[in-house]
């Protein structure tokens, strides 16, 4: 092997254990009994019992998951539609809004997407006294968020497809909803998965958002974590933190696998 | 205005007003002849102009209005009605002056931008060895290497910024190695300064370079690299004239993808940097949440909005558009 090669498996070793380090260790510090975040004394599933007795945390989390299921429900739903309308329709009046207004919240910071979706609820709640602050505002607001995420994915993936198959259907009498239905969904389920859980893992990421639109007594998980932070590392946080990205990490592994497997037969 | 000829005025509004009418005709025939198509793509389109749009107007105008403590919403309306029934409009340019005249505002715009430009650079350092390291593995590997890329990536960035917290504060993982190994005291913290800043930038965003990068380099026709070698090129020669030019629209993609949302990142200033880290969406936050100056923080983000976000759009449609243009050629 020569030296070139060595200094390229030197850099990927140090990228790797930038990524995977500091989870390993915050896992790892998780299990620790001690009250010192940091400190290792000895095995201990203390903080886990504790944190599943804390009903603030369970709570927030029962929230969050709400929250991430509906709006990643609908946002599959526009996104798809939009999708559809950008690869499939071919030109339109408006379609290059839709295609400006479904590109600009990947490059919009979240403090400016937060801040203007708070305005328009503030205004429209003195207008016409609706919508209260609180759940309802930060799904509005994810679903916002989380479309155009929908939208690459399943565009990415009608590019990839053959549309003859459509064609044939158009030809042999098919209306086009019974095409869509037929022919196109099961085609790009395989994307909508994808852009379903991409959406969701987006919402119940969210901290900037949520806290802009949210109300009083509606705190998310991030929200509530963001406030426990602020006051310093806290073995319990650890445990949470843990639980979380053994979920997330379980199931885009089981996920990538049976989109894998669909594909190659 | 001695750019439009005489009487320009009213043939340019009429042409506006054509247009407008034959929008709104083509609207009518789309409905009339595929309604199917027009309630598709209303859908998106009506739900991104009332919750994406207009906010943003909503924005601008509040942007005017003055602040006022102790009332909800806590800023004055723009349009007043006096009592003798006339109406007025009141422009109040205070929150822009105060964002030119105060140094902490061009300064945390300044920050913000250092910020991301060197966490840009040092993503790309870093993710390019990486990058061509799983382009050039075998296929297995590549899998495997690709999977361990994006598993990050799902997983929360507040998260993975709180874990940095452990890493970095005094007596922390890399903190404790680089103490015993006698690099820094013991009992310094990395924590709270602006090097932490970097590196949670950069462990956090390292997915969004390497990704691209991987990418472009995958379609990379290595052969090309084997005739720079017979013609006599050493390896780095043919580093420099044949992969760097040939990866450059993936090292491009990647440092847009890190740099602009590094930009406005509120999260990791915040939680790893002091408090001289002020970013400009930090600053945004503060004015809202702290200081609960309503107007000042609609002016921060028109500003970001002019500054940031129409750049990137106007780059992204004249990048588009050489693509097709050389793409029909």
């Amino acid at each position: 092997m020569s030296r070139r090669n060595w200094g390229l498996w030197a850099a990927m070793a140090a990228g790797y254990a930038l990524l995977y380090v500091p989870i390993v260790s915050m896992i790892v510090y998780s299990f620790s009994a001690s009250r010192m975040a940091t400190v290792w004394a000895g095995f201990s599933t203390r903080w886990y019992i504790s944190l599943f007795s804390n009903e603030q945390i369970m709570q927030a989390l029962a929230r969050s998951l709400t929250i991430a299921a509906v709006a990643a429900s609908c946002a599959t739903v526009l996104g798809t539609a939009c999708g559809l309308a950008l690869s499939r329709f071919g030109r339109f009046p408006g379609r290059g809004l839709l295609s400006l207004m479904n590109s600009a919240p990947m490059v919009m910071p979240d403090v400016m997407l937060g801040l203007s979706s708070l305005l328009l609820f503030v205004t429209l709640q003195q207008a016409l006294g609706w919508p209260e602050r609180g759940m309802s505002t930060i799904m509005i607001a994810h679903i916002t968020l989380t479309t155009c995420y929908v939208t690459v994915v399943v565009r990415s993936r009608m590019a990839a497809l053959d549309d003859s198959l459509e064609e044939a259907a158009m030809d042999l009498g098919a209306r086009p909803w019974r095409v869509f239905w037929l022919i196109t969904l099961p085609l790009i389920a395989p994307a909508l998965l994808a852009g379903w859980l991409l959406a969701f893992t987006l919402s119940l990421d969210d901290l900037v958002i949520a806290s802009f639109t949210s109300g009083p007594g509606a705190s998310t998980l991030p929200m509530l974590i963001y406030s426990k932070v602020k006051l310093g590392v806290t073995p319990e946080i650890n445990a949470l933190a843990t639980l979380i990205v053994t979920v997330v990490a379980i199931g885009v592994v089981v996920a990538g696998v049976v989109m894998h497997r669909r594909e190659a037969a | 205005m001695s750019s439009v000829p005489n009487g320009g005025w009213s043939q340019l509004w009429a042409e506006v007003v054509r247009n407008l009418f034959g929008w709104f005709r083509a609207v009518g025939t789309e409905f009339r002849t595929r309604r199917g198509r027009f309630v598709v793509t209303m859908l998106p389109m009506l739900w991104l102009l009332l919750f994406f749009a207009v906010p943003f107007l909503i924005v601008l105008k509040i942007s005017f209005a003055e602040a006022v403590f102790g009332q909800s919403p806590p800023y004055t309306p723009l349009i007043e009605h006096a009592a003798d029934g006339a109406t007025s409009l009141r422009l109040h340019a205070g929150s822009y002056a105060l964002l030119l005249q105060d140094p902490l505002y061009v300064a945390a715009y300044l920050k913000s931008l250092l910020f991301a430009g060197v966490s840009t650079l040092c993503c790309l350092l870093l993710g390019y060895p990486i990058a061509y390291g799983i382009a050039r593995a075998r296929p297995t590997w590549r899998m495997l290497l690709l999977v361990l890329v994006i598993l990050p990536f799902w997983t929360s960035s507040l998260l993975r910024t709180y874990a940095m917290i452990g890493m970095l504060k005094a007596n922390g993982v890399l903190t404790g190695a680089l103490a015993a190994i006698g690099l820094i005291e013991p009992g310094t913290a990395i924590l709270h300064t602006d090097l932490a800043v970097y590196i949670g930038i950069v462990y956090n965003y390292l997915p969004f370079m390497i990704l691209p990068l991987t990418a472009t380099l995958m379609r990379l026709d290595f052969g090309l690299l084997e005739a720079a070698a017979d013609l006599g090129a050493k390896p780095w020669q043919a580093f420099l004239r044949v992969t760097l030019p040939l990866s450059m629209p993936g090292i491009i993609a990647g440092a847009l993808l890190v740099f602009i949302p590094a930009v406005g990142e509120f999260v990791i200033p915040d939680i790893l940097g002091g408090p001289d880290a002020l970013t400009i969406g930090r600053v945004l936050w503060t004015e809202f949440f702290t200081n609960r100056d309503w107007p000042l923080a609609a002016a921060v983000a028109v500003a970001m909005l002019l500054l940031l976000v129409i750049p990137t759009l106007l780059f992204e449609y004249v990048e588009n558009r050489r693509e097709r243009r050389e793409a029909q050629a």
